[in-house]
């Protein structure tokens, strides 16, 4: 009667679902501000790192090798635990939404190089042949064809960035896996809040991922 | 005030924190290679069911944040402490290198596996002798990166109060509370994992080089 899924267990569930469903809508608005923070990072410091520049393409490597090869608990803990010894004090959901898109700026700024860098160069210099910026030869000619060689990974990071808002349950960040691990550790339910927190992630991640796997079919068929 | 921090004890704590690092790291990347190649191989055959299964298997844990393994995998099983942070990242990167192994068989062609197929080769010989070392060399790069992922998301183990490197470092942090002491520490953390990390991604492409010049 008293396993690890009983039956009282998943009631007790039902009647706190409030809990979760809170849980699952500050999850979706961290990943939705997180990934738009990451874009904006992204495509910046990946249009630096294909810049002839070269200071810019140092600012770059330091930005992407940085972020990438630390963790995200210590990127998280830096800004929870560590800033406000420098007097700021900033609430947990803006720890969390700079934590994510921090973290995944840099990946998404490697997605944005390569697919700039896959667009041969003579379509730069025909922009600029016909009297295009810099700027308006990157907006009209050669993002548009990156896009579509970008797409596939850049759907693949938002996945990621969706999972790694639970690391913000690591300083209580008060998203679903704060919630999913406050609830059963005061109940001691594990069971049915793993399953059901491991569902509603999976009911995020798991169309956009096939989106990505069906994209990338498409363009190895195209090319 | 920093100079505090530059103890022995001090820093074999913190070493002690990487050792558990290292160990969970080592270890689930280790058996999630094994556990992985065998599920990609399974994801790749025709044989349906095996196939779809593996299917399964992948995509539900690759669409799950790993902290939830751990938590459930500390707290719903009697596994100690280290082992069960091992276990869970390990059911979780197994998932990752499948996917992996998968697309590094479906990049080696067709008439590899007719060529062996008319040479007299089996299927296992044909994958032990032919795709597989093709396969490996394309699977390189997303490996290693996978790698360092595994050893940044082991910092996830304090979740659950396995003191590894990151447990440490916050442990010594609360003791020692100016902002120089803080910001060093935090520093120290940060740098020991770029450290392995760039090194690792350093050797990757050193042999990645070194395998395609052989090839060729």
């Amino acid at each position: 009667m008293s396993g690890p899924f009983a039956g009282f267990k998943w009631l007790a569930l039902i009647n706190d679902w409030t809990v979760f469903a809170g849980g699952f809508v500050q999850t979706i608005l961290l990943s939705a501000l997180g990934l738009m923070l990451a874009l904006g990072l992204g495509i910046f410091f990946g249009l630096l790192g294909t810049s002839h520049v070269k200071l810019f393409k140092i600012l770059n490597r330091v930005y992407v090798e940085f972020i990438q090869n630390t963790p995200l608990v210590i990127q998280i803990f830096f800004l929870y635990h560590g800033l406000p010894h420098l007097g700021i004090m900033l609430p947990v959901f803006v720890v969390g939404v700079l934590g994510v898109g921090i973290y995944h700026g840099a990946y998404i700024a490697e997605v944005i190089r390569a697919g700039v860098e896959s667009v041969p160069k003579g379509q730069l210099e025909a922009a600029y042949s016909q009297g295009f910026s810099y700027w308006g030869a990157m907006i009209h000619i050669v993002l548009p064809q990156a896009k579509r060689i970008s797409y596939p990974p850049l759907t693949n990071q938002a996945v990621n960035l969706i999972k790694n808002t639970s690391v913000l349950a690591m300083v209580a960040g008060g998203e679903l896996m704060y919630y999913a691990d406050s609830w059963s550790s005061t109940n001691l339910y594990y069971g049915p809040s793993y399953v059901v927190t491991g569902l509603l992630y999976l009911s995020l991640c798991f169309p956009l991922a096939s989106f990505a796997k069906r994209m990338e079919r498409k363009l190895e068929v195209s090319s | 005030m920093i100079e505090e921090l530059l103890q022995w004890e001090l820093l074999s704590f913190l070493g002690a924190g990487l050792l558990t690092t290292l160990q969970i790291a080592i270890s689930s990347i280790v058996l999630s290679m094994i556990l992985g190649t065998i599920l990609g191989i399974a994801r790749h055959s025709n044989h349906t069911p095996l196939s779809q299964a593996a299917s399964f298997y992948v995509e539900v844990v690759r669409n799950t944040p790993l902290l939830l393994f751990i938590l459930a995998v500390r707290f719903m099983t009697k596994l100690p402490p280290v082992y069960a942070g091992i276990a869970a990242m390990t059911i979780f990167t197994t998932a990752m290198i499948a996917e992996i192994v998968r697309g590094g068989l479906n990049s080696v062609g067709k008439g590899q596996w007719e060529a062996a197929k008319s040479q007299g080769f089996t299927y296992t010989q044909t994958l032990i002798y032919v795709v597989l070392p093709q396969a490996l060399r394309n699977t390189i790069p997303p490996l290693v990166s996978q790698f360092t992922t595994v050893i940044k998301d082991t910092s996830l183990v304090w979740a659950v109060g396995i003191e590894d490197l990151t447990g440490k470092g916050m442990i010594i942090m609360g003791q020692y509370g100016t902002t120089a002491q803080v910001f060093t520490i935090f520093a120290a953390i940060a740098v020991t994992y770029f450290v392995f990390n760039y090194a690792l991604s350093i050797l990757a492409r050193h042999q990645q080089r070194r395998l395609s010049l052989r090839s060729y």
